[in-house]
């Protein structure tokens, strides 16, 4: 328990959030590196992803990705880069290892989403005279908003989380303070790191979710059709009948 | 930064080799420090195995939780997301003043890492058994510790596997991470590589890493054909007359493959 003052004490000291190796710099140095991978990660992901789920092609390229993405240690990417030419380059070997990392989920979420809009309404609105880019923009996207913001969501996450290993090779963000912390056997101050980042990846967490409700494109909708359901005389039974009749 | 490799220069044998050119493929290196490399494999494949073991033993009584009460699932799901959201480098450190340096840290942060896929993926697999089967199976007298294990559980099987192909090999991945306390396998060499530039070193781990992963999901795969061998009965039947009779969805489907071979 012996940890736990001590890295309150380490916490309320003024002196650790000031200066280059203080949490302010580290802090600000995390939130960049974050931001600039998310940024690239999702002008390469998106269109791609958007492009593909509306040919409806490229869906064994999305689950491969995937599959890939999570077998690879990003912490060897990263040091492999770090020794490649690329390591002279400041901060780059972080940012293509998280970009090869973030853009993986990422793109499966967005062809899943864009697979996945209700084929009937996409028939309905091409039967209706809608062209390609108006399907697109109209129907597909606002149907799959909800599984391209997840996986949005979880590649933000897991990119704050990641950016913490650049630290262990030797670049900057959140997780100097930690390997700094175990380099001078300072359990205090490891623990210490530990919250900041744990804290800083559960708050980014939060703050996704809740941008993710507010752009909701179907927001309105959405609910008035719940409570529409809810409030009608039709019961739930009768929705995935009339579903049932459609099918056959 | 300096560019030469330090660690290897004094270990070179012969004038002009690969490992003094600091290569990054180098047979040398592979035939000079074999041992150390099947050590930190053997390392690594323990921490997984550990790992994902003990999650798996935590996971299916946390699912089971899940489904039988409704109140439980939130929490449960809840709690295990939010362990995934921290990172890795943060929770081993967390976990250090517990346990000290030790390969439980690594144990540990991984065993709560793999519980979020391994929960979720349980817990569908349970949810999606019919209910026909369930009140058949209480028809012929099965309690419900029979149920569970003899009707429900194989079933779920697919789910189940398909969690723990997805947590196995990020598992290993991650394992890695552990170097940060010394308990990484491939990991540590990887560390080691980069603090002597010892390029060779890094990419043989690296490459050692994702063969690994790659083996671990041949060998899941494996594992789950062996498990359900009614998946590929239909299948096989189907090509046999007599054998599809069993229901009208395999009758069907024979018809059509016949049809589709004439």
């Amino acid at each position: 328990m012996d940890a736990i003052t001590g890295a309150w004490d380490w916490l309320g000291s003024a002196a650790n959030w000031a200066g280059e190796d203080g949490v302010w710099h580290r802090l600000g140095q995390h939130l960049q590196l974050s931001v600039v991978c998310l940024v690239i990660s999702c002008l390469l992901a998106l269109p791609v992803a958007v492009y593909l789920g509306h040919l409806g092609k490229g869906g064994a390229l999305a689950v491969n990705l995937a599959n890939i993405g999570r077998a690879v240690p990003t912490f060897a990417v990263l040091v492999l880069l770090t020794l490649s030419p690329l390591g002279k380059a400041g901060d780059w070997p972080t940012i293509v290892a998280l970009v090869l990392f973030a853009v993986p989920p990422l793109l499966t979420n967005a062809y899943v989403g864009m697979r996945e809009a209700d084929r009937d309404v996409v028939e309905a609105a091409r039967g209706m005279g809608m062209s390609g880019s108006q399907l697109l923009f109209r129907v597909e996207l606002p149907l799959a908003y909800p599984l391209i913001m997840t996986g949005l969501r979880s590649a933000s996450v897991q990119v704050v989380a990641t950016v913490t290993l650049a630290a262990l090779a030797g670049g900057g963000g959140l997780g100097r303070i930690i390997t700094a912390g175990f380099g001078n056997y300072d359990t205090p101050q490891v623990v210490a790191g530990a919250v900041l980042v744990a804290g800083l990846a559960l708050l980014v967490e939060a703050v996704l979710v809740v941008a993710e409700r507010l752009c909701d494109p179907s927001r309105g909708r959405r609910r008035r059709a719940r409570v529409g359901i809810r409030g009608g005389d039709a019961p739930a039974a009768g929705g995935s009948a009339a579903r049932g009749v459609r099918a056959r | 930064m300096s560019t030469y490799p330090s660690t290897a220069l004094s270990q070179a044998a012969g004038p002009r080799n690969c490992l003094q050119a600091n290569d990054w493929i180098c047979g040398e290196y592979i035939r000079s420090r074999g041992q150390e490399l099947v050590d930190a494999t053997v390392q690594h494949v323990w921490i997984t195995a550990a790992s994902v073991a003990v999650g798996l033993l935590i996971a299916f009584p946390l699912a089971l939780l899940a489904r039988q009460r409704r109140g439980a699932a939130g929490p449960v799901l809840g709690l295990t997301t939010l362990l995934y959201t921290i990172p890795s480098l943060a929770m081993f450190a967390l976990l250090t003043p517990v346990f000290g340096v030790s390969a439980a840290v690594v144990v540990t942060g991984l065993v709560l890492y793999s519980l979020t896929i391994l929960v979720r993926n349980i817990l569908a697999g349970l949810q999606a058994v019919p209910e026909e089967v369930r009140e058949a199976a209480r028809g012929m007298g099965y309690g419900p510790l029979r149920l569970l294990f003899q009707v429900e559980l194989p079933l779920a099987l697919p789910a189940l596997m398909a969690g723990l192909r997805i947590a196995t090999v990020s598992t290993v991945a991650m394992t890695t991470i552990g170097a940060v306390v010394g308990f990484g396998g491939l990991g540590n060499l990887i560390d080691s590589g980069m603090q002597g530039f010892f390029k060779a070193e890094v990419l043989t781990a690296s490459v050692l890493c994702v063969l690994l992963a790659l083996v671990a999901d041949l060998l899941l795969v494996g594992l789950q054909r062996a498990l359900t061998p009614w998946t590929r009965a239909g299948r096989a039947g189907a090509g046999r007359p007599g054998a599809g009779g069993k229901g009208t969805g395999r009758t069907r489907r024979y018809g059509r493959e016949r049809k589709a071979v004439a």
